[in-house]
């Protein structure tokens, strides 16, 4: 058996954002870009991530400095996007994300990844609406490349109806908001209203971690952007992210190197360590 | 300071003299040594890590308890880090007092808290090859905390 392909990110932020009337990728949520929060979303789950772009938005600021694929393939819409990709880098699978997923998290990433299957063309959520393939938070496979240049041929545009005939893995949805995506103004207002006051606005923690946990995470320490609101939704995210083999029932914690309850507000810059049971002496 | 980590061989002689008063008729110290055995297993060496910020935090908290509630004069806990082969010293606690009484109890009081209570983990490396984080992998779910404090004595 072949093992499955590395996974990459790819960004998609080449759309013409006709309805937005402004650039989609610019809009900001807590001060920071939607490009730049689905970049580092991606970016905590793959270890290369890239933005599709158009030729004629290569040099946007917003986009110059990060790794760009451009549209190589003719025509235009996100198929393109990800036959380029996939021409590219032909080994690769990508995990392709619309940029406009404001509420996109890192539990439903996790879950898609965990879920892969790589003998399929796809791994792709169904959407929580109409039950149809959600095209733009998926895993695409190296063998989808020819399979997308055929249904462009003839005449193939929408990528979800692609997924809808072909040999891709559907998943139910992790998260029922996650892949809203936001089209227009009155959209883009709710999220932000919708994000605003909650706990969603993601903060930067730092995480170190000893002992068992320390293994097991496969680090010392590491920078983590969540909507975590506690230590135990912070520790339940980063189970399923390092597989920790401790139930929550057997450790402490500790913030800014003093034990605290695990339902502590946490603010940003917090330092969070996860205490397994002691053995010294 | 009451509490602290070494890296280096603890030397009970240096420590002990932390402790001196002219007041004190009785000093009592508990030495920690690394062991050959556990839970049926062959140990080869042992490794200490410790949350350093915290563990120091705590185990001067645990100090100022024991001076808080014995008549003693002064503690002192030294505590190693890294690797350590067995029979080497892993903890050194110290307690003077006017008598030896409260000195035993103290010492007591200090050892077990430390051992319960510190950010420090252990962990053995078996003859056979194996190794485990002690009190987190092997047969850890059926001990409480504080029995395991007192099987590892």
């Amino acid at each position: 058996m072949s093992s499955a392909a590395p996974v990459f990110g790819l960004i998609l932020a080449g759309g013409a954002s006709s309805r937005m009337q402004r650039d989609k990728a610019a809009l900001r949520y807590g001060g920071r870009t939607q490009l730049d929060r689905a970049f580092d979303l991606a970016a905590r789950h793959v270890p290369r991530v890239f933005v599709s772009v158009r030729a004629a938005q290569a040099a946007d600021p917003a986009r110059a400095g990060k790794p760009l694929i451009i549209d190589a393939a003719g025509g235009e819409g996100p198929i393109v996007g990800i036959r380029s990709a996939l021409a590219e880098f032909p080994d690769s699978a990508w995990l392709v994300l619309a940029c406009d997923l404001p509420f996109l998290s890192d539990g439903t990433l996790t879950n898609l990844l965990r879920a892969r299957d790589p003998a399929r063309l796809a791994t792709a959520y169904r959407s929580a609406h109409d039950g149809l393939p959600e095209p733009l938070c998926a895993v695409w496979e190296p063998a989808a490349g020819a399979a997308l240049a055929a249904f462009q041929a003839a005449g193939g545009r929408c990528p979800r109806k692609f997924l809808s005939t072909h040999d891709a893995l559907l998943l139910e949805p992790f998260d029922a908001r996650a892949l809203d995506n936001v089209n227009t103004p009155e959209e883009y207002a709710a999220a932000v209203r919708a994000l605003g006051p909650m706990p969603a606005v993601p903060i930067q923690l730092k995480i170190q971690y000893y002992a068992l946990m320390r293994e097991q995470a496969g680090r010392s320490e590491e920078t983590v952007e969540t909507a975590a609101a506690t230590p135990a939704d912070l520790f339940a995210e980063l189970t399923a992210r390092h597989g920790f083999t401790l139930p929550r029932e057997r450790l402490k914690v500790a913030v800014n190197s003093e034990f605290c309850d695990w339902s502590r507000a946490l603010a940003a810059g917090d330092a969070v360590v996860f205490i397994p049971p002691v053995a010294g002496g | 300071m009451r509490f602290r980590f070494t890296t280096a061989a603890i030397d009970p002689e240096t420590a002990r003299r932390e402790l001196v008063d002219a007041a004190a008729g009785a000093c009592a110290s508990f030495e920690g040594w690394v062991r050959n055995f556990n839970d049926g297993h062959e140990v080869k060496r042992l490794e200490y890590e410790a949350f350093a910020d915290l563990a120091v935090k705590e185990g001067e908290r645990i100090a100022a308890e024991a001076l808080a509630r014995f008549p003693i004069r002064h503690a002192l806990c030294v505590h190693r880090i890294g690797s350590l082969a067995v029979g080497e010293m892993a903890v050194w606690v110290g307690v003077s007092s006017a008598h030896r009484g409260e000195a035993f109890d103290a010492c007591r009081y200090i050892i077990d808290e430390v051992k319960h209570r510190v950010p420090i983990w252990k962990k053995e490396h078996y003859l056979n090859g194996d190794s485990g984080w002690v009190n987190c992998e092997h047969c850890a779910a059926a001990r409480s905390p504080r029995a395991a404090v007192r099987a590892g004595d």
